[in-house]
């Protein structure tokens, strides 16, 4: 079978996975974010009860497997009674993981904006709210977004976990049409090849557009 | 079912996760050996002089990095025994967490080259060192400390990524409590367990790390200086 008739007889059903794999990421992209805003700024509260919940949550999270995680929402919730739907349980568990390792991400942004602008927000009577929304975090986006771009790309990879809870996902499409047909070179070789096209051409352009407009917004506001 | 954590079911078997968990040690370990070997081979990739090998070089580590560890496993598993080369799912395994990882410690070397002053190299050159005493000598001993911390952390990353393993039948930690859990019908205290397991080991093992970048934060901080 010639690769151009694989593709004519599997190519729908990859494609159909890749929209489930793009959704997965769009979602657990959007919760990770929220969570990483949260828990970096919980960090560097000087509330000791609320800096530990947060340290708490991203060393559990960051010490522990992704796989293992999802594996404990998707099959251990429902021990205790909250029975997840798969994509959903993947989506959480994404989410989750990958705001651990952003929160710190975040955490380090705010540290690395001057104390010049905290003190100078301070002066002009900003409350706590403004002064961290209106002055810190704009300036924090510009030394933020490329690492959160590398954690992103990182996201997208293990997207493809989500496939071993059952989400019918790229990765379990490929899995299935490897177990019909055995041509194992074309289904695998076809899904790193759109893992890879996914990553190279439209999410790493859309971020590195992400950081010039950052940094555009930040240089018009300071001028 | 009998509902809550049981612990007389965690007690059972707990030898047996305790066993399957020298299996993972053994894997990262393993695999973490590999991926510091293939890492200076895309390294040295990286540096010959010859434009086209830098060029392929890069695609090469571009397309392993960005591309998801869980299909590249399946990818060695299954299509390797199509051109009759017939490997067992641990060779298979590292072999793959090998490359992987080894994209990624090319990076971390590179960036520990990238470190050293380039006045270091000047001075070799000016003393009429060879490029190989120059590298034994002056370059290495100081790109080492540099390295040590990205190294550290990608010990911990492999360390966590052992359980896809599970997936083409690794009997590592995972595999083992999937196979408890399937045995028993109850997942609750096996996959807890594992996490648990996960957190004793790797939880200390990053704090070190950490510590360790401090400390070659703070050193070369007073080179600078």
């Amino acid at each position: 079978m010639s690769y151009f008739a694989f593709l004519a007889e599997h190519g729908t059903t990859l494609l159909l996975g890749t929209v489930t794999t793009i959704k997965v990421l769009i979602c657990s992209m959007i919760l990770y974010v929220i969570i990483s805003m949260i828990f970096g700024l919980m960090r560097l509260s000087k509330n000791i009860i609320i800096q530990g919940i947060a340290t708490v949550y991203i060393e559990f999270f960051r010490g522990t497997s992704l796989l293992v995680q999802l594996f404990w929402v998707y099959y251990v919730l429902p021990f205790f009674g909250i029975s997840l739907e798969a994509f959903v349980a993947g989506v959480v568990a994404l989410g989750l993981n990958f705001g651990a390792y952003g929160a710190e991400i975040v955490r380090g942004g705010i540290l690395a904006v001057p104390k010049g602008q905290w003190e100078a927000a301070h002066a002009l009577n900003f409350s706590p709210a403004k002064r961290i929304k209106r002055i810190i975090i704009p300036q924090i986006f510009p030394i933020i977004l490329p690492p959160a771009a590398n954690l992103t790309v990182e996201l997208l990879k293990a997207t493809a976990l989500v496939a071993l809870v059952t989400v019918v996902d790229l990765t379990f499409e490929a899995k299935q049409i490897n177990s019909i047909t055995w041509l194992s070179a074309q289904c695998f070789g076809t899904a790193l090849l759109i893992y890879y096209i996914m990553a190279r051409l439209a999410l790493v352009p859309f971020l590195r557009w992400l950081e010039v407009l950052a940094a555009k917004k930040v240089g018009r506001g300071n001028a | 079912m009998e509902m809550g954590f049981r612990w007389d079911f965690a007690y059972e078997i707990l030898p047996q996760m305790l066993w399957a968990t020298l299996n993972t040690i053994i894997a990262a370990g393993v695999g973490y050996a590999i991926a510091l070997v293939v890492g200076l081979f895309f390294l040295l990739g990286q540096r010959t002089p010859s434009k086209i090998i830098n060029g392929i070089n890069r695609e090469i580590v571009e397309f392993i990095r960005s591309t998801p560890l869980l299909i590249q496993l399946f990818f060695v598993y299954f299509v390797l025994p199509q051109f009759g080369i017939k490997l067992s799912a641990w060779v298979c395994g590292m072999i793959t967490i090998g490359l992987h990882f080894g994209t990624y410690l090319s990076e971390v070397y590179r960036g520990a080259l990238e470190g050293v002053s380039k006045t270091q190299w000047e001075a070799c050159r000016a003393l009429n060192f060879s490029t190989v005493y120059t590298y034994r000598r002056i370059v290495l001993p100081q790109a080492f400390p540099i390295a040590i911390p990205g190294m550290g952390n990608y010990l911990v990353g492999i360390f966590k990524d052992t359980p896809l393993l599970s997936t083409i039948g690794v009997a590592e930690l995972f595999h083992a409590a999937t196979a408890v859990g399937g045995y028993n019908y109850r997942y609750l205290e096996p996959y807890t367990m594992v996490g648990i397991i996960f957190l004793i080991l790797s939880v200390p093992a990053a704090m070190w790390v950490r510590k360790l970048e401090r400390r070659v934060n703070v050193a070369q901080g007073k080179i600078k200086q």
